[in-house]
């Protein structure tokens, strides 16, 4: 565990209901500076309400959670834009802070859609809104970052490239990452810390340690088991305190 | 040239639509225009109340007003209703409730016509004051919580996860709405006000591709319409707000013409 200024938010307990339904409950874990925890489980397991928990996007929530820096970026699974607004993706990428030119063309070529700066946002397919959304979120440099299905529907290796390029800023700025995904192969080769939802903490931890645990094989399968598991050789190296790389 | 009361209608007016034009294109983002109405109409209360307590109309209108928009918030919460049945309840209840008083305050002569129309004749020197002055005011807190109100507008939940205070943001504008309506009411007329908000906005949104030329567009149309409305209004001796809300219809439809320009210039 690292010292207590490295925590970004923390989750104690924390869970949230609609009409006396519970969308989650009981969840706990904390994201750090440099780490990225991933958040994965079912269709309907309450990793988007984790998420908007997380974010204080719901409030009257059970349990605490405590955020620990105003400076967030965040991707939404679902975004619903009103299009009786006239926005371009050069107004979008200033939406919640103001930022320079520079810093809005340096994100949204990372992001590989920097010749789209001009267009209207309603005339981008939904991948490239996507990367937009990407762009949007790391352009602020922020401490936290938060992360629901980043890459939904960018084309396959434009998956591989992005979750390349969230590994490559979270040890860049030092951000923490609250990551949710479907995709095992991917995310898992990357995540410090895996957290399996299904209306509750099924199990966290390490992905190895989660691989091997049976609640998680009973609710994704043997096969999923596997995939994690196929990734054990690849952790060549441990993240210091300062999130810095560090070879074993 | 003009007589004084045409050159205080006109100042009033300009006054008024240069706060009319950024507002009103929060009210077509945000789909408030039946909420304008409802506050609009709730106005009227607020007339009879500053006649029979020789107070003044602008502030009278945008106490009630704002009463109107809180019990608005508060009947959302408390019952299980759609927001449009509550808001046309409460728009015509207000509306009944003001014209049942009026009835009552039979020794004061209302120029109910001039209420519901408006009146360029009875725009005095101190309605200017409070139009300039109130505008002003409501364009300076606009400029304060432009990003966080224009942040959710477009999407909540990013405004909010991202630390702008977005609830702050609109309970401030719906202060703001009241405002307007208030100063705006002698010019343009309770029944109107809404068309002077929305109209040169939804001209503006078929002509722009930023939402900073929107608003700048949603300004021009605004003075527009009120300079031809108060000359025809003087000429054809028509009331000043229908005159007004004409004109910038008139620019809408213009701006239609510009759209199918756009759209043939796509393909």
């Amino acid at each position: 565990m690292s010292s207590n200024q490295n925590i970004l938010v923390k989750l104690k307990d924390a869970g949230f209901k609609i009409n006396d339904k519970w969308l989650v409950q009981g969840v706990s874990f904390q994201v750090e500076k440099g780490k990225i925890v991933t958040l994965i489980g079912p269709n309907g397991s309450g990793k988007s309400t984790t998420a908007k928990i997380a974010l204080g996007i719901y409030k009257k929530i059970e349990g605490a959670v405590e955020k620990f820096t105003n400076k967030v970026g965040y991707v939404p699974q679902k975004i619903s834009i009103d299009w009786t607004l006239p926005l371009r993706v050069n107004d979008f990428m200033v939406l919640t802070e103001n930022l320079k030119s520079e810093t809005i063309d340096e994100a949204l070529s990372l992001t590989g859609v920097i010749h789209l700066k001009d267009k209207n946002l309603g005339d981008l397919s939904g991948g490239e809104f996507q990367r937009v959304l990407l762009a949007r979120a790391i352009s602020k440099k922020p401490d936290l970052l938060v992360l629901d299905e980043p890459v939904q529907g960018v084309d396959f290796t434009g998956e591989i490239a992005l979750y390349e390029l969230i590994k490559k800023i979270s040890d860049e700025l030092n951000c923490g990452i609250l990551l949710i995904s479907h995709d095992l192969h991917t995310v898992m080769s990357a995540t410090d810390h895996v957290v399996c939802l299904n209306g509750h903490v099924c199990c966290s931890g390490s992905p190895i340690d989660v691989a091997k645990n049976n609640e998680y094989k009973a609710l994704f399968g043997e096969q999923a088991s596997q995939i994690l598991s196929r990734y054990e050789h690849k952790h060549d190296h441990i993240h210091t305190n300062e999130g810095k790389i560090k070879k074993n | 040239m003009f007589d004084d009361f045409f050159i205080r209608a006109l100042v009033a007016g300009i006054g008024v639509a240069l706060v009319t034009g950024p507002l009103g294109c929060f009210v077509v983002w945000r789909r408030l225009s039946y909420f304008g109405d409802t506050l609009a109409h709730s106005a009227l209360l607020g007339v009879t109340l500053a006649f029979t307590m020789e107070f003044n109309i602008a502030i009278s209108v945008f106490i009630i007003s704002s009463l109107i928009a809180l019990t608005l918030i508060q009947l959302q919460k408390r019952t299980n209703l759609p927001g449009d049945a509550l808001l046309g309840l409460l728009a015509h209840s207000s509306l009944a409730v003001g014209l049942v008083v009026i009835g009552f305050l039979t020794f004061i002569r209302f120029d109910i016509m001039g209420l519901l129309f408006g009146d360029i004749l009875a725009v005095t020197v101190d309605d200017l004051l409070i139009i300039w002055i109130g505008g002003a005011i409501i364009l300076l807190i606009l400029k304060l919580i432009w990003k966080p109100l224009f942040a959710s507008t477009v999407n909540y939940e990013l405004a909010e996860a991202e630390g702008l205070n977005p609830d702050r943001a609109k309970a401030i504008f719906t202060i703001l709405m009241a405002a307007i309506i208030a100063i705006s009411i002698k010019m343009v007329g309770l029944l109107l006000i809404t068309g002077m908000l929305i109209i040169p906005a939804a001209m503006a949104r078929n002509i722009s591709t930023s939402p900073q030329k929107m608003v700048v567009y949603s300004i021009i149309g605004g003075l527009l319409s009120v300079i031809l409305g108060l000359f025809s209004s003087l000429e054809f001796n028509t009331s000043s707000g229908p005159s007004i809300i004409t004109a910038a219809f008139l620019l809408f439809i213009i701006s239609l013409f510009r759209i199918k320009q756009t759209i043939k210039l796509k393909n």
